[in-house]
């Protein structure tokens, strides 16, 4: 048989969405911001909506995610990405416009921006990032970071008593009631990968249905910053992160989802 | 003649904006600037012209949503005073950084730190000369007036938009709270169509993505970005100083102030002439560009020159500067709140330039 009969549109199982660019990633080799770029933006290339999305990047590792996304971007100071955020869909409702956010963006410098903006319901989508350190700086504690974990601020590991408790933000957010959904994913199997891509869909339809705000929470890893190849590092993930911060939907169509 | 009315200063510039098409606003409440989202809540701008009205959690967010909002091509502002102003400085930077245009109004108080809330010009360091980190500049306007008030927020969202810069009404306790009677230009449309090539507004199908960012991590393109930002500001030095002489003709010392001050030193002129001195007024209009060569001119045919300012001498640096050396300059200030009467800046008259 030869190629140029297999190479066909009707024989395409896969190709990459055209809502990327052709830049190569600034990511290292395993993190999981690879994955979920992609599919953010197989979400919006699916819903026909590039040409009415906004994003906001934030700072951290994703602050490049505008070199990536083929898609309008704002860039935001630190922790600011939902209040950025808010000035651009008040002011285009009918647009999408979603933040891209790490743990130290969100859960510490813009804790206040990120509670205020889901208090008040602001109809966009926040993707939340969450890998429990702070990457780009190069491996700091994070407020995420849990107990007894290890990272260059936390060298004998998190020590609670002195360092306070790691936040569980979107269970928190969760509670307000401008939050419409909220959920936890990962992208560290196919599977998962899957699921998450459903929640970000399902955030970005929500928007579309102006329901307020829907937070992604995708827990991945940091295998840089956490010292491990990136096996290790999912395989501590499942270990270690999930069993606190575990995987699921947390509030759904504006109801608290109950845990059997 | 437009519309006239009786207003505060505050509520002008609120007025101002609604007239003038603004898009949107986010502020957070201090005082002596609150009446300008108490003016708007109350107008309730988004039946007026759809414009956009929202109080923000912290000064930090009001600002960052201007940045968001301004990021998409909109006209937007905030308004805040000095503590307020200081919190907003993180955003203004970026905004500068990524050329964004967008109006701040701060109504300056005393301080530092909590200070008081009565009248103060200690801002003007923190207004001219950056106020947050890295090389930038506002366009800075002080108004002397409401009138001024109300009409630099037209002028302040045009310079704002011509430069891609953000600009600052430099007001004060005083020009911010008081009443007078004020001349309002006509309701303007709002812009509709968005079509800069900076503006996030979309990536349609025929177009590059467009973003705003205020960083590049190579070095020599920051540099470039800072030497393109540096030729800006050369162009605005160039072409918009705006200044008021006041009975400078004949005179042999120059009082130098604005704002406020500028309106009590117009007094002390008058008293100074009583007893025969000659005395004139420089009322520097924009703060930043600094009308540097004019008071150089002047430093060619006077005697000396006497910065009034609510402050411990901050632009009086700029004074000294623009006389080089020429002739005397003295400062004469009131802190923490405090102003001065025109009998006091007569007493500074005769303390610092008649001798």
């Amino acid at each position: 048989m030869d190629i140029n009969t297999i190479i066909k549109p009707e024989n395409l199982v896969y190709k990459r969405t055209e809502c990327l660019t052709d830049r190569t990633l600034s990511y290292c080799p395993g993190c999981g911001h690879g994955v979920i770029h992609r599919i953010a933006m197989e979400v919006v290339e699916e819903l026909g909506i590039q040409q009415d999305t906004i994003g906001v990047a934030s700072v951290g590792c994703s602050v490049l995610a505008y070199d990536f996304m083929d898609i309008d971007m704002t860039q935001s100071p630190h922790g600011r990405a939902t209040a950025v955020a808010t000035g651009i869909k008040r002011c285009w409702p009918d647009k999408f416009v979603f933040t891209y956010q790490g743990d130290g963006d969100l859960a510490a410098i813009g804790t206040a921006e990120t509670i205020h903006t889901c208090n008040r319901g602001e109809n966009i989508t926040i993707i939340f990032v969450n890998n429990g350190i702070y990457g780009m700086t190069g491996g700091q504690m994070a407020p995420t970071t849990l107990p007894g974990m290890r990272s260059s601020t936390s060298p004998y590991g998190r020590d609670v008593e002195l360092m306070g408790n790691p936040i569980k933000m979107t269970e928190l957010v969760a509670q307000l009631p401008g939050t419409y959904y909220a959920t936890r994913q990962s992208v560290h199997k196919p599977a998962n990968v899957r699921k998450a891509k459903m929640a970000i869909k399902k955030a970005f339809e929500n928007q579309r249905l102006k329901k307020g705000t829907s937070i992604v929470e995708i827990v991945s890893n940091c295998n840089s910053g956490w010292k491990m190849t990136p096996v290790e590092s999912n395989k501590w993930m499942e270990e270690n992160m999930f069993p606190f911060y575990p995987l699921g939907d947390i509030k759904v169509d504006g109801q608290l989802v109950t845990k059997q | 003649m437009g519309e006239l009315k009786l207003m505060k200063g505050n509520e002008a510039v609120a007025e101002a904006a609604i007239r003038a098409g603004a898009d949107a606003y986010f502020g957070y409440p201090i005082t002596p600037q609150s009446e300008v989202m108490e003016y708007l809540a109350l107008q309730q701008p988004h039946k007026r012209t759809g414009m956009v009205l929202l109080q923000a959690e912290s000064e930090i967010a009001a600002i960052n949503m201007v940045y968001g909002a301004a990021s998409t091509g909109k006209r937007a502002f905030t308004s805040s005073s000095s503590p307020g102003i200081s919190l907003k400085q993180e955003g203004i930077s970026y905004m500068a950084g990524a050329e964004l245009p967008c109006l701040i109004l701060n109504v300056v108080r005393g301080g530092p730190g909590l200070g008081t809330i009565q009248p103060s010009q200690a801002d003007y360091f923190q207004s001219t000369k950056g106020g947050g980190h890295g090389d930038y500049h506002l366009i800075v306007l002080a108004p002397a007036s409401v009138q001024e008030m109300s009409d630099f927020v037209k002028l302040g969202f045009e310079l704002a938009e011509k430069y891609r810069n953000p600009a600052m009404i430099l007001s004060d306790g005083v020009i911010g709270q008081m009443m007078e009677k004020v001349e309002l230009f006509e309701q303007q449309p709002r812009k509709t169509a968005f079509n800069e090539p900076w503006m996030v507004t979309g990536k349609s199908n025929n177009r590059e993505k467009r973003v705003v960012t205020s960083l590049d991590l190579d070095p020599v393109k920051m540099e470039k970005h800072n030497y393109d930002l540096i030729e800006k500001y050369k162009t605005i030095r160039e072409k918009e100083v705006r200044f008021e002489e006041i009975q400078c003709d004949d005179a042999e010392y120059i009082l130098v102030a604005y704002g406020s001050s500028a309106r009590i030193c117009q007094k002390a002129v008058e008293l100074a002439r009583e007893e025969g001195i000659k005395v004139g007024l420089f009322r520097p209009i924009t703060l930043y560009p600094f009308p540097e060569k004019a008071i150089g001119m002047l430093a060619q045919r006077v005697k000396g020159f006497l910065s009034v300012e609510l402050s411990a001498g901050q632009m009086v640096e700029d004074v000294r500067l623009a006389v080089n050396g020429k002739v005397p300059v003295s400062h004469y200030g009131r802190l923490g709140g405090m102003i001065h009467s025109p009998e006091q800046v007569l007493c500074a008259i005769h303390e610092f330039l008649v001798r």
